[in-house]
């Protein structure tokens, strides 16, 4: 579509100012500085720098605690997308299908979207608390004495739990919203041609769901990755010691804590990667759905 | 529905043979017709959404030695107005300046702030990059892109730097600025201004009207909604921010009340009897705002959270 427009010479770029400042200032700098710096090594005392080319990458990955926060992070994602994108999609369905009482369901199970993670990390840790914590108390009856913050898969347990449970609204809006969108006419054909209700899901809503659950599964993946670290950070009660960490928790520990500039910048810029790589993909997908649709 | 299901495909209706098979089929029936699966289903789903808050809720309107012995609290307590008493007013931090009063007007600062500057500078922004023909539009529109592409998470560090050496740590600009980096309300209004008819703008063109005029007197009531939408979202995620307040704010007076969050976890440090009601007293206080305002708008924040991830 050909957008009719004004010509300028100055005044576009007034408006772009506050953006391109902003943009200049607060991410292309430090961004630049993160691939600049994970190629040096830092003295924290003198401050000094010197260039060691990919050492601070090499050293990075070799280490075993990377190598465990990265299959802890790998684990940590597959467990919170899947559960809660799972979990979502048949709270979906069956409030799409009830006729009475949408409304409310709808708002009850939406609400905790507005909760901070960290939020939701403090009230998960009172649940998991050695002393008070009902579900501690819960599992104990089947022989799991769970202790959290003491335990590596316990910690790591409740952290997915929590992290699955904040997600769950956002998937279940969009699952909501995407079911709706569905044709009455469409959904009229499908009763017709199949009289099983789960046959017809299974057959006609899931595919018709496909482009709203690849988005979602990227979104997710961004979630467990990035925005947990509240939730991480909080339930580990911001001493890790030998619980399980994310990588982005990581990233924050060995720069702040540890003072290892170049080591943390060289796993920013890992995980720089592999943003670009799942925006590249995440592109890809609104393409060929806005072609389809 | 299941009526004309069975009409339809021609099935035949299970025979009444023994009144017990007529009787459990006509409780299969009444279980469909009434949707009794699907109630269960969401009653279940609303359980587990709510439970954790309810009892997180009742729980810190007990006293601490309560809780301490005989663990969270299903019923309501007589502790209520002595909890939220403390953590609303209570001086606390190293300082004994921080109370959960201000740490909420700090956190409806970043909240308001990040919203409405977000609002206005990916506004701005974007009616350049629609409405006007201009030799590096294409180059600016690619650079504000790229901030999608690298959240905040991954250059904490460098940018904490950034924001040290140009001394806004402890402030408010410093706080918020950096947030508003990223370009996600830029391609919300992209996206819109797209979708406004063409004639709009060479009507106002006869009419005299300059790309200023336009703007303000066209553009801007036309968006209401979506800027209504796209503030309820960016309030929420202001409020909510807690990473960068955790490096930003070393300085208790700017504490938020999410960062509050961690702070508060002090409580089982070197405490007998951890204070655990006022640490979720404050949970709770947390998420009021924003649940409220969700709840409030909830057909608005739908609107806006679908639209703008597209």
């Amino acid at each position: 579509m050909h957008k009719a427009q004004f010509q300028s010479p100055i005044f576009p770029y007034l408006l772009l100012l506050p953006q391109m400042a902003i943009v200049a200032i607060f991410f292309l700098w430090p961004s630049a500085e993160a691939v600049r710096s994970s190629f040096f090594l830092q003295d924290p005392f003198f401050g000094n720098e010197t260039f060691v080319g990919i050492d601070n990458y090499t050293d990075a990955v070799t280490r075993s605690d990377y190598g465990r926060a990265a299959w802890f992070t790998f684990l940590f994602t597959l467990v919170v997308t899947v559960f809660s994108l799972g979990i979502a999609l048949l709270l979906a369905v069956a409030a799409d299908n009830v006729l009475r009482g949408q409304g409310p369901y709808k708002t009850l199970l939406m609400w905790v979207y507005a909760i901070a993670p960290p939020v939701a990390g403090l009230i998960g840790i009172m649940l998991f608390d050695q002393h008070i914590g009902p579900i501690v108390d819960f599992v104990a009856l089947f022989g799991w004495e769970m202790r959290v913050g003491v335990n590596y898969w316990d910690s790591g347990i409740a952290m997915m739990i929590v992290a699955t449970w904040k997600q769950i609204p956002v998937n279940f809006i969009f699952f909501l919203s995407g079911l709706q969108s569905i044709p009455k006419g469409v959904r009229e054909a499908a009763s017709i041609d199949n009289p099983s209700p789960s046959g017809r899901f299974w057959t006609i809503i899931f595919p018709l769901l496909a482009p709203t659950s690849f988005f979602l599964m990227i979104i997710n993946i961004t979630y467990a990755f990035f925005e947990t670290f509240g939730i991480v950070d909080v339930m580990l009660k911001g001493e890790p010691g030998n619980n399980p960490v994310t990588l982005v928790y990581k990233v924050f520990l060995d720069g702040f804590r540890g003072n290892d500039l170049g080591g943390s910048s060289a796993q920013s810029v890992i995980l720089m990667v592999f943003v670009l790589a799942l925006t590249i993909i995440q592109f890809r997908l609104i393409e060929r759905r806005v072609h389809y649709t | 529905m299941s009526q004309d299901q069975i009409a339809v495909t021609g099935k035949p209706a299970v025979p009444a043979a023994t009144s017990a098979s007529a009787a459990s089929a006509g409780f299969g029936a009444f279980v469909r017709r009434n949707q009794i699966v699907e109630h269960i289903v969401l009653l279940l789903g609303v359980l587990l959404m709510m439970g954790p808050i309810a009892v997180a809720f009742t729980t810190s309107t007990h006293d601490p030695v309560t809780i301490h012995s005989e663990g969270m609290q299903l019923g309501f307590g007589n502790n209520f107005l002595p909890t939220y008493e403390a953590v609303i007013f209570e001086q606390t931090g190293f300082t004994k300046q921080v109370t959960g009063w201000g740490m909420s007007l700090n956190s409806l600062i970043l909240g308001l702030g990040f919203a409405i500057g977000k609002i206005i500078v990916s506004m701005l922004a974007a009616y350049a990059i629609v409405y006007f023909r201009f030799p590096l539009g294409t180059l600016c529109f690619w650079i504000i892109f790229s901030t999608l592409l690298l959240p905040l998470e991954v250059r904490i560090l460098p940018s904490y730097e950034v924001v040290q050496g140009l001394g806004l740590l402890n402030s408010y600009t410093g706080l918020i600025l950096p947030l508003i980096a990223s370009a996600t309300g830029t391609f919300f209004f992209r996206q819109f201004f797209k979708s406004v008819p063409n004639e709009l703008l060479e009507a106002a063109r006869i009419d005299g009207a300059g790309p200023f005029r336009f703007f303000w007197d066209i553009l801007v009531p036309l968006s209401r909604t979506m800027i209504a939408a796209i503030f309820i979202i960016m309030f929420v995620v202001g409020w909510n921010q807690y990473l960068w307040p955790i490096l930003m704010t070393t300085d208790e007076s700017f504490y938020t009340v999410v960062r509050g969050i961690r702070q508060i976890l002090q409580v089982w440090i070197g405490a007998d009897i951890p204070a655990y009601n006022e640490a979720l007293g404050l949970a709770i206080i947390a998420m009021i705002p924003p649940v409220l305002i969700v709840i409030i708008f909830q057909r608005m924040f739908i609107k806006g959270l679908v639209e703008s991830e597209k």
